[in-house]
Order: structure tokens, then sequence, then C-alpha cells
């Protein structure tokens, strides 16, 4: 792993009442697939992201498992409808147990 | 910048390549999977049961040049109220050493079922897609991406 995971979110600050907003969230990551081999040949364990959930005021309100095939710095987009003020809060966990998280508030109007 | 280590790692791989880029050349094959794989994947979430088509709008690139980032967008009609929505999608890749991509999970606070992400394709593959909807339906779509350089990494 080169640096500490670093996640980014773009979330609307403000939002009307029922208006639909995109999520863009992005995490700094190598998504070790396990298939790679170093130049010794041997391989090099995998070590990905598997989970990512997003929550709104602590319910949780999309969830994404992400496999191997997931690119390094993995980059999920969804959407969510906007009902109440709150915050989002995004969790993603490492294969080597590690948790990283982001928070986002929302004011909707 | 995780991105430029890992290329320069391979570079790196490349360029003391002699014996181990050979070994690696003569080595077998990596295993991939293929639409049994899939097939059975699909088994193991949804036993026998029938998939529909139709709700589901799988946008991938029909051509991609890096097999290392593909992206990869799926929309599902639904109304996503508390009694109508979507409950899960699960992508798979029919070409890849692991047939799984991302499984998502959506709720009606969503709104909207439909997300976004970026794979990896290690070759010219299909990609699969089901949708599963609150009251149990299932639906299920694949769309062919032609890869130009393999993602695969080895």
């Amino acid at each position: 792993m080169a640096a500490n995971p670093t996640p980014r979110v773009r979330v609307p600050a403000k939002a009307a009442k029922g208006e639909m907003i995109e999520v863009k969230t992005l995490i700094s990551h190598e998504m070790e697939s396990g298939q790679r081999k170093d130049s010794a040949g041997k391989t090099i364990p995998r070590q990905i992201i598997n989970k990512f959930t997003a929550a709104f005021n602590g319910k949780t309100v999309f969830e994404a498992d992400w496999f191997a095939a997931i690119s390094a710095n993995p980059y999920q987009a969804f959407f969510f409808k906007a009902q109440e003020s709150g915050e989002f809060t995004f969790t993603w966990k490492d294969d080597n147990g590690s948790e990283y998280s982001a928070k986002a508030k929302l004011a909707v109007a | 910048m995780p991105t430029l280590l890992k290329q320069g790692s391979r570079r790196e791989v490349l360029a003391a390549g002699g014996l181990a880029a050979l070994a690696a050349l003569l080595a077998p094959r990596m295993a991939f999977a293929d639409e049994k794989a899939v097939e059975a994947e699909l088994k193991k979430l949804y036993g026998d049961k029938k998939f529909e088509t139709g709700r589901i709008k799988l946008d991938v690139p029909q051509i991609a040049e890096n097999g290392l980032v593909v992206p990869i967008n799926v929309e599902i009609e639904s109304p996503m109220t508390a009694d109508d929505y979507v409950k899960a999608v699960h992508v798979f890749a029919d070409g890849n050493p692991q047939p799984g991509v991302v499984s998502y999970r959506f709720t009606p606070e969503c709104g909207k079922a439909a997300a976004a992400t970026r794979m990896r394709l290690a070759q010219t593959q299909n990609i699969v897609c089901v949708a599963e909807m609150s009251n149990g339906k299932l639906y299920s779509t694949k769309s062919e991406v032609k890869v130009t350089i393999g993602g695969c990494g080895g």
C-alpha cells in the first residue's frame, strides 16, 4: 500500500425536498487483484476494498460489494432522493480489516 | 499516486524482465472464468429461477482501449417506492479470472436505481447484469465489451 487511502466525496450542499441528487465518491487504493505477480514471479496477495456503504442519518441507503475486477482508485456513484437535511456517512472496508470513512452534509430546503 | 506507482512497478517488472518475464510467458495461461462460471454464480444466488428481459439499462463501452479502467453504468427502471423497488443488482464478467465485478444493494431512499463505477477487464468478454426486484422478480441482460489492452496485470 502506497499511502493511506484518501476518500473524496462529492455531494451537493443543498437540495430541494424530493430532488434526486447524485453522490460521487472516489478513494485512492491500489485494489491489488491477487492476480499479479512480482518480479520474482510470486503472486502478490489480494488486497482490495471489498465493501462500500453509504448511510444517511445513520440508515444505510446504498451498498456496493466490490470484487477484484474493480479498478484501482475505485469510483462509485449513486443517487439519493433528498427528503430531509442530514449527514451522509460513507464507509469503505479493506480486505486487511481497515475501515476508511468520510462524511458529507446535505441541507434540504 | 498509487496509479503511477503501479505503472512504475510494472515497468520495473518489464525492465527486470529477462528470466522472470520469460518464465511468466512460459507459465501456463491464467485460468479465466467462462459463461459457466457466471451461470454457477447466478445459480448460487437465485437457484433455478427464471430471468426476464428488459428494465435494465447496462451502459458499457463497445470497445475499451484500456482494460484497466472500463466505465460501467447500470440503471434499472423502477418506481423505487417502499413496496416496489430494486433490491439488488449483480454484475459479472465472463472472461475475467473471477466472474464477480460488483453487487449493489439499493433502498427506496435512493429514488433511482442507478450506479456507476469502473472495472478491470482482462480480455474481450460479456458483461452480465442481473437485477432483483423487491417482489422477487428477476431481470437480466448482457453486453459485450471488446478489450484492446487487457487489465489483468499479470
